[in-house]
């Protein structure tokens, strides 16, 4: 079994050294996750919403819904392990502290 | 810097970070380990992430008010930093769901081996 | 927690510590605009505060949110998201376009104040999530022993 997995991780090892070529050189500025809209929320992001902090713009702002199902996300995964540790307990709300 | 070996060192770091929690997913037998090779590919990937926002020359992305015309190539690229913001919290939630899975398996079956799970289930 | 693991060192820490890392989590939250933090930051940083507390002292410190408090934090805290999202569509805007009531002449201040409203339901959001979480784990594991 260990030596199924470290195969498995060496043919990895092999897939992500062939793919790490074609990635652009650490630094690049006109990478291609830097050239689509980034340019844009750098340039008018402070003038558009007020805010100097440009990952509170792009966060609360521009992708605003975004972040809404995110937070319903983590909303959700805590009622799930509240649930998972309740069930099957014998628990209750009663004597709790608040 | 472009052009070297060094400009891809940051990928193969978090490759390899990647390939430790791989590794520890797959062999280790004990869930909890299992969940710490989750973790640590989680962060591999937050930090290759980060890697791909870096650019030369450029300071944090905050706009200071006596810049009124920001460059693009002055900043580095604020979006990745706000999707692996959401990636973090996500995964802290993530997290706290497998461990309590990972509590009741324990109350149930008394063991967190994968060896002794399956043998009992298998009874 | 029923046993708290403090000593008196880790007492005194606590007791030194905890006030600060609230009034901190209130900074980080409030200037998430302006400076590097925002809604999720200060969130985690309230729970954590709130946490140490609990940690080195146990049920009797009579000083925590407990998980029916947590579990309302939580939900209104995504509720005020959800609400903000709501409002400016009254007014004929789309969901979450901040600007689109008249409240202020400066469309500007008006992003301004959503994104703020934001990060705090956000940071109630995660930090209820956060202490409802740790609840779970740490306090209801056993049923045996908690009647």
């Amino acid at each position: 079994m260990k030596a199924t997995a470290f195969a498995l991780t060496l043919v990895a090892a092999a897939v992500f050294i062939h793919a790490s070529s074609a990635l652009p050189a650490f630094g690049t500025a006109d990478a291609p996750a830097s050239a689509h809209v980034s340019p844009r929320y750098i340039e008018r992001g402070y003038e558009e919403t007020g805010a100097h902090n440009l990952v509170t713009a792009v966060l609360a702002d521009y992708r605003g819904y975004d972040t809404l199902g995110e937070t319903t996300v983590i909303f959700t995964a805590g009622l799930a392990a509240l649930l998972i540790i309740g069930a099957g307990a014998a628990w209750s709300w009663e004597g709790r502290p608040r | 810097m472009t052009g070297t070996w060094v400009a891809w060192l940051h990928y193969w770091l978090t490759g390899g970070l990647l390939l430790v929690g791989l590794y520890g997913m797959l062999a280790a037998p004990h869930l909890v380990r299992k969940l710490m090779g989750m973790n640590i590919m989680q962060t591999s990937i937050i930090i290759f992430f980060l890697g791909l926002a870096a650019k030369t020359d450029a300071t944090l992305p905050i706009v200071p008010t006596d810049d009124p015309a920001p460059a693009a190539a002055a900043y580095i690229n604020p979006l990745p930093h706000a999707l692996m913001l959401t990636a973090i919290v996500v995964g802290v939630s993530t997290s706290g769901v497998a461990l309590a899975l990972i509590l009741r398996i324990h109350r149930h079956f008394g063991t967190l081996d994968e060896r002794d799970l399956l043998s009992k289930l298998r009874e | 927690m029923k046993q708290p693991f403090g000593s008196a060192v880790l007492e005194a820490a606590a007791r030194l510590l905890a006030p600060f890392v609230l009034l901190f989590a209130a900074y980080v939250v409030s200037h998430g605009h302006s400076s590097p933090g925002g809604g999720f930051q200060g969130g985690v940083l309230f729970a954590a505060g709130l946490l140490l507390v609990k940690l080195t002292r146990g049920d009797p410190s009579q000083w925590e949110i407990g998980p029916r408090a947590a579990l309302v934090l939580a939900c209104s805290g995504v509720l005020l998201f959800a609400g903000i999202g709501l409002l400016p569509l009254a007014w004929g805007g789309s969901y979450l376009d901040y600007d689109a009531p008249p409240l202020f002449a400066d469309p500007v201040a008006e992003r301004v104040l959503g994104t703020v409203g934001i990060e705090v339901g956000v940071a109630l959001a995660v930090a209820g999530i956060i202490l409802l979480v740790f609840d779970a784990l740490a306090g209801w594991g056993e049923p045996e022993r908690s009647a």
